[in-house]
């Protein structure tokens, strides 16, 4: 079942001070194993990937200059897993965590990171206070080398932070950042990322959030770079009244290979879950989406909703989508959709016959598709942000 | 007292409602020794008088089995199977083959008439009232590893259409059996499909020449027996260019507290402009209200569309087993073919389904469509499985697929997990699934003008199935409509 001679894993496992076993014990998943049945790591398991080096200021500043970014609010940047103090600053009223957080068991993402762990952002926001916009760039940059960024966000009662989340980098390297995150009562988490790795790098995120009573965690992703990317979400519905979106976008172009999976745990009654995920493929692009929606027998009068929707642009693109929804209580509304297609030739044709030239008129209709989507980033500026680092 | 409550009072009473089916009948059996080994393949085929071409294929399917895992992937939990603790044949005592009815052991016919499958060929499939004109039904029945009488053989063979049990198949028609056997579904396709290669008994074996309509409805009627056999039937099914043919097929079992396994083959091939409807309500004895006893169901399905314009189409009602592992798929190859899936499932007490469709589209503008109805109620589980793929040739492929689960009580799960992947830009899938309780409206609705709790639910029942079970033929459909009830009735949240 799994890769266990891979030089890759060899590597991982000597790097790992003590923590060797379980990752051996959990090798690297081949596409035997259904949750990676669509996303193969082969082309990670030949390559002993080595810590990353510190980068220079310099170094950093001039990748940062390529990215679009917030010009409010607090940033923290990272660097090949390093905090860059000279460029950093955490917003005032947050400080740092004190309450443990347990880390995910039994999910590869999760279980490399905690392996190789490397400590990343670890905040408390305060009980009722409203943090703003925290700007959180991680940038990599070397050959065959990994980075494994720890970050724990906890929000105490009525507290809200806007989190917008960055990766990006040049080279050949592995990110595999992991999020521990707890929203309180009445609180509310808006993640905002964007993932534009370099088209030679792979991206192994992995979130995992806690929402208590009417707690919110509302989060976007866009998964644009990375010749192999997971984004995955767990987030835990544990108090009644809670809710979660889990939405975002897929752009997938040249051999690259996008995946977006969530588990959306509904442990408590009342609660509702909301997500939208639309792919666009061109080239020889594949897409993964795998969204999962679990309700306990507890989690009565529970609101799920989950659409995802893939537009195919070339032939030789390729979509795999599996929407699940495993339910064992009786009061519930849960409902999944899914729809793969081409551009419609009739709403192309509509165009066209009003002057638009071809390419534009394709150009419009796949903005259209993706709005959806977009416009459930509530926040404006935000949202015009996410535009203009999808078409930079 | 809140409808809920009172529903649930009356699913708990309908519940421990007795399974009609679950009696058992005394007659002299022929019966292998306990045990799976190369000598029970070798005496199966020795049995069956089967020529050597046949025991090397199962013979082959038998060493590639040993070599298999069970597979685990599927949303179902069962202790483990002892393969070595069942019988793999047993037969009526009485020279195989009856000439004529009159040769069938009259305790046999007597179990046909209690399920109500008359085997006299003037008599008809009861069910319909009022009906003055009904279509006449061949039967092909089939009695632990074999098969007991088929009717309508020589009105059948008039027509050109062969219709027989397969083994009598292997003996008469070995081209045309050894032509098409396997070739859907190949020996080593999966463990259960292995399995079944290497020791089925028996099973329906027809062949529609070219541009025949068969002119009456084929039917075979499955029946568990003996205690501690295993059910292995295969079913062979071809129809030639612009032949067409509908198929039916139901089961039944005595109930008993241990489980028993039953691994059915199933494979359909339809050339050019060729038609075969196939439907199945299965209603193997699916354990008592504790969950002891009943059948394992781990069947293979599967349907060729090889010729242009040629049509597949399965609708299976499934209310018995205590697990059901069934996957009725369409390989559409002939360009603009179309497979079609209608299902309904109804899991109670602590049945376990994990049952669903393959639409492999690899030819251009082919169609599909999945309509599955799955309802849960009591202890039980019950989850739709759906792969549809759309390869890079698919031009212009369409699917519809929508999956609807009702919920009945708090104590199951209603599951859908559908994949679907697509190489072709220009094929379109649209996929849908709700899951949902019968809600107290249309419950209060019905009651207020006067029904009982008990009717009123199954009346949203039906209306929750009447797309599936409007594609059955009516013979069925009137039986299913019942099982349904009985299964089910008055068991909604």
């Amino acid at each position: 079942m799994t890769q266990n001679a891979a030089p890759a894993l060899e590597a991982f496992i000597a790097r790992s001070a003590g923590q060797g076993a379980v990752l051996a014990e959990t090798g690297l998943p081949t596409r035997r194993v259904e949750a990676w049945r669509y996303t193969p790591l082969r082309s990670i398991a030949d390559t002993a990937w080595q810590k990353a080096a510190p980068l220079t200021t310099e170094t950093v500043t001039a990748l940062l200059a390529r990215l679009v970014l917030p010009e409010t609010g607090a940033r923290v940047v990272y660097g090949n897993g390093q905090l860059m103090d000279a460029l950093s600053a955490l917003p005032e009223a947050v400080r740092q965590a004190l309450e443990n957080v347990s880390p995910l068991k039994g999910l590869f993402s999760a279980t490399l990171n905690t392996a190789l762990g490397e400590r990343g952002l670890d905040i408390c926001v305060p009980a009722g206070t409203d943090a703003g916009l925290l700007t959180l760039v991680s940038l990599s940059d070397g050959q065959d080398v990994s980075t494994h960024l720890q970050h724990r966000i906890v929000l105490e009662d009525g507290a809200s932070l806007t989190l917008y989340d960055v990766s990006a980098g040049e080279g050949r390297y592995i990110a595999n950042p992991r999020f521990d995150i707890v929203v309180g009562k009445g609180a509310t988490l808006r993640h905002v990322k964007v993932q534009r790795e370099s088209l030679t790098g792979t991206h192994l995120a992995i979130v995992s959030a806690d929402v208590a009573e009417r707690g919110e965690y509302d989060s976007f992703t866009l998964n644009q770079g990375s010749s192999l990317a997971r984004h995955e979400a767990v987030v835990t519905l544990g108090a009644p009244h809670a809710m979660a979106h889990v939405n975002g976008v897929q752009i997938v172009d040249g051999q690259r290979l996008n995946d977006l999976t969530s588990m959306i745990h509904h442990a408590a009654p009342d609660g509702s879950s909301r997500q939208t995920v639309k792919t666009v493929l061109s080239d020889a692009g594949q897409g993964v989406f795998q969204g999962k929606i679990l309700v306990d027998r507890v989690a009565q009068k529970t609101d799920g909703y989950q659409m995802n929707q893939a537009l195919l642009l070339s032939e030789r693109a390729q979509i795999n989508s599996k929407p699940e929804l495993e339910i064992y209580a009786d009061d519930v509304k849960c409902s999944h959709g899914a729809t793969v297609g081409a551009l419609d030739d009739e709403q192309l044709f509509y165009l066209r016959s009003r002057g638009i030239p071809e390419a534009e008129a394709r150009d419009i209709l796949v903005r259209a598709f993706l709005i959806d989507a977009l416009d459930l980033v509530a926040d404006e500026g935000l949202r015009d942000l996410l535009l203009r680092s999808m078409t930079s | 007292m809140p409808a809920v409550t009172e529903t649930r009072e009356t699913v708990e009473k309908l519940a421990k409602s007795s399974y009609e089916w679950g009696f058992e009948t005394d007659i002299e059996m022929d019966i292998a020794p306990k045990g799976l080994n190369e000598e029970t393949v070798r005496l199966i085929s020795e049995r069956k008088g089967e020529p050597q071409w046949m025991l090397d294929w199962r013979l082959k399917a038998f060493r590639a089995w040993l070599e298999m895992e069970e597979p685990t992937w599927a949303h179902l939990h069962h202790p483990p199977i002892d393969y070595q603790d069942a019988h793999y044949f047993a037969q009526p005592k009485k020279k195989p083959g009856p000439k004529s009815l009159d040769e069938v052991d009259p305790e046999l016919l007597k179990t046909y008439a209690k399920l109500g499958i008359p085997l006299h060929e003037q008599a008809l499939l009861a069910g319909v009232e009022g009906a003055e004109e009904r279509l006449p039904v061949a039967v092909d029945a089939v009695f632990d590893s074999v098969s007991v009488a088929t009717t309508f053989r020589k009105t059948l063979a008039e027509a050109g259409v062969i219709f027989c049990p397969i083994s009598d198949a292997i003996r008469e028609y070995p081209e045309l059996v050894r032509k098409y056997l396997g070739t859907v579904v190949p020996a080593g396709d999966n463990f259960f499909a292995a399995l079944n290669s290497a020791v089925f008994t028996d099973g329906s074996f027809v062949y529609i020449p070219e541009g025949v309509r068969c002119p009456m409805e084929l039917s075979t009627y499955f029946r568990i027996n003996a205690r501690n056999t295993g059910q292995f039937e295969r079913t062979l099914i071809i129809a030639e260019d612009r032949a067409t043919v509908s198929y039916l097929e139901g089961c039944t079992a005595p109930q008993r507290d241990e489980n028993q396994l039953h691994a059915a083959v199933v494979e359909l091939i339809a050339m050019e402009d060729a038609s075969i409807k196939y439907s199945t309500v299965q209603n193997w004895y699916p354990g008592d209200d504790e969950g002891r006893g009943g059948i394992y169901n781990f069947v293979t399905k599967r349907g060729i569309c090889r010729g242009a314009r040629s049509k597949i189409s399965w609708t299976q009602v499934e209310t018995g087993s205590a697990i059901t592992w069934k996957y009725p798929s369409c390989v559409l190859a002939g360009e603009g073919s179309v497979g079609e899936f209608y299902s309904v499932a109804v899991t109670n007490n602590h049945q376990q389904a994990d049952t669903g469709t393959k639409m492999i589209h690899l030819a251009p503008n082919t169609r599909s469509t999945i309509i599955a109805k799955t309802i849960s109620a009591g202890h039980s589980d019950s989850t739709y499985r759906g792969l549809v793929r759309m390869q890079p040739k698919a031009r212009n492929a369409r699917n519809f697929t929508q999956c609807d689960s009702l919920l009945i009580g708090d104590q199951c799960g209603a599951h859908t997990v559908p994949y679907i992947e697509s190489r072709n830009m220009t094929a379109r899938v649209e996929h849908e699934a709700t899951t949902s309780k019968i809600s107290e409206d249309q419950l209060f609705y019905c009651r207020s003008r006067g029904l009982s709790e008990e009717d009123a639910v199954g009346l949203i029942v039906n209306g929750f199935c009447r797309e599936v079970l409007k594609e059955l033929p009516m013979e069925f459909a009137v039986e299913a409509q019942k099982l349904l009830q009985i299964s089910l009735e008055g068991s909604v949240g």
